[in-house]
């Protein structure tokens, strides 16, 4: 049986982690190498590295990062942020990272997911999606109020951190990526995302049924049940946490024996 | 002992390396004749398309240089679509030749009408079928990485593991001095290391059981 994954994800700058993290006897917290290793004695599926590093000179940490990652630890890495040209995913490929992710660049050029699906194949190619509810008209009255009523419609890409509607309708997106060859969807809720009271089931519902490659659910995940919740009532393949885990407020391990309590397939 | 790790162009071969030298084993990747003849162990590792690869193995004359080692006993090993390879013939985007040593086809997974993600992304259980000495000390259900769209058809004394996914799907076949994984050893943690392991100690000792 097929086991749903459970993905965290560290956010590294000039090739340091950048959120805290809990670990007990960590040398060097910063250390992304080290807590990848952490992650994958606890029974991570993968690990993803998100870099934020926002000058493209200090690709070289980044890329060293990537290197010493593969080297000890033997589990699929996937590699973000940054990401815009085919020579750059060749770069990340050949240190040792699985796939790439790309985001807003892809969106910018769509071009540039068939090229990578073509040079590299499709399983190494993760379109990420940030989407956010945007309200019709008559319902806007100036604040943005998260329990709206949706038709698929409302949810919009967004980009730069959700700073930017990019306009475009969020589940004819996913249907494109798909088509251009992309591998997976990690999609990410604007609207859930840090708010910590669960992944947004309602995108991540419509999204996993309308396409059928796997989709990564990101974006909000507070406690044990949010994470059953995601994969009891959308046909998620895999759930991405970051600072619930760095901080170590839930564990790899927890939601694991959590999820096969409730008869949820984990590793 | 040294590995050949066969370098024909397609996907991430690095990997396989740092698999290989992490359990303490010397692998050399290339695609010359006379390093693979000198080599213990072939390893075929691959991801994309099976045309493709093929036409790459045949543009480095590396298809016969295969065969001829193969065929005079050289344990071999693929990889993912390395393992494809090992079969008859695809037919993904069309038919094409593979390598043949081992009688089957390659083929769309068959999700047996069940609506399931197409590739088959993640970790998934191991059946074994046929005892191969590959998964010595690998207990039945244990989790493996898979990533595919496409899987190996083949008479069933060929299989030494299925894993399911809507249907029994190929994991691992052998055939002699041949054998293959769907699954990546190289990215299964702890019991892709011990696969891997045990290939090598299976080129040691040059003894392989299946069939």
């Amino acid at each position: 049986m097929l086991a749903k994954r459970i993905i965290p994800c560290l956010d590294i700058k000039d090739g340091k982690v950048v959120k805290g993290t809990n670990f007990v006897g960590l040398r060097d917290v910063g250390d992304p190498v080290e807590i990848a290793r952490r992650y994958n004695e606890q029974g991570a599926d993968e690990i993803v590295f998100l870099d934020i590093t926002a000058s493209h000179e200090n690709r070289g940490t980044l890329l060293d990062v990537i290197e010493r990652t593969a080297s000890e630890v033997f589990l699929p890495v996937t590699v973000g942020g940054g990401i815009r040209t085919t020579d750059d995913i060749r770069e990340i490929l050949r240190v040792g990272a699985d796939k790439i992710s790309v985001n807003s660049a892809a969106v910018k050029d769509k071009s540039l997911i068939s090229k990578a699906a073509d040079m590299f194949g499709s399983q190494c190619v993760v379109v990420a999606i940030d989407v956010k509810r945007i309200p019709s008209k008559e319902n806007y009255n100036g604040v943005f109020p998260t329990d709206f009523g949706t038709s698929p419609e409302d949810f919009h890409v967004v980009i730069h951190g959700g700073r930017t509607d990019t306009g475009i309708n969020a589940i004819e997106w996913a249907k494109e990526v798909e088509k251009l060859g992309a591998g997976e969807i990690l999609l990410t809720s604007m609207d859930t995302d840090g708010v910590k009271k669960g992944f947004d089931l309602e995108i991540t519902k419509i999204i996993s049924d309308a396409v059928s490659i796997p989709v990564i659910a990101s974006g909000g995940c507070g406690s044990l049940n949010d994470f059953y919740d995601v994969f009891a009532q959308t046909d998620a393949s895999a759930a991405l946490a970051a600072s619930l885990f760095h901080f170590g407020e839930l564990s790899v391990p927890q939601v694991k024996n959590y999820l096969k309590e409730k008869g949820i397939p984990a590793r | 002992m040294k590995l050949a790790i066969i370098d024909y162009g397609a996907g991430n071969l690095r990997s396989v390396v740092k698999a290989f030298n992490y359990i303490g084993e010397d692998c050399v990747v290339t695609s010359d004749r006379d390093t693979i003849h000198s080599c213990s162990g072939i390893v075929l590792p691959g991801v994309g398309a099976f045309r493709e690869a093929v036409n790459k193995l045949e543009a480095k004359g590396l298809v016969d240089i295969l065969k001829k080692e193969a065929n005079d006993g050289k344990a071999l090993f693929g990889i993912c679509l390395g393992m494809q390879l090992l079969f008859e013939q695809s037919y993904e985007f069309g038919q094409t030749d593979g390598l043949g040593f081992i009688k089957g086809s390659v083929e769309k997974i068959d999700t047996n009408g069940q609506d399931l993600k197409i590739p088959h992304i993640g970790w998934n259980t191991l059946k074994f079928n046929e005892r191969s000495n590959l998964f010595n000390g690998i207990e039945d259900n244990s989790y493996v990485y898979f990533v595919h769209s496409f899987a190996a058809k083949t008479d069933s004394k060929n299989v030494t593991a299925y894993t399911d996914y809507g249907s029994a799907v190929v994991a691992a076949a052998e055939n002699k001095n041949v054998c293959g994984t769907q699954f990546h050893p190289e990215k299964s943690g702890e019991v892709g290391l011990k696969i891997l392991k045990n290939f090598c100690n299976t080129v040691r000792h040059d003894n392989f059981t299946c069939n």
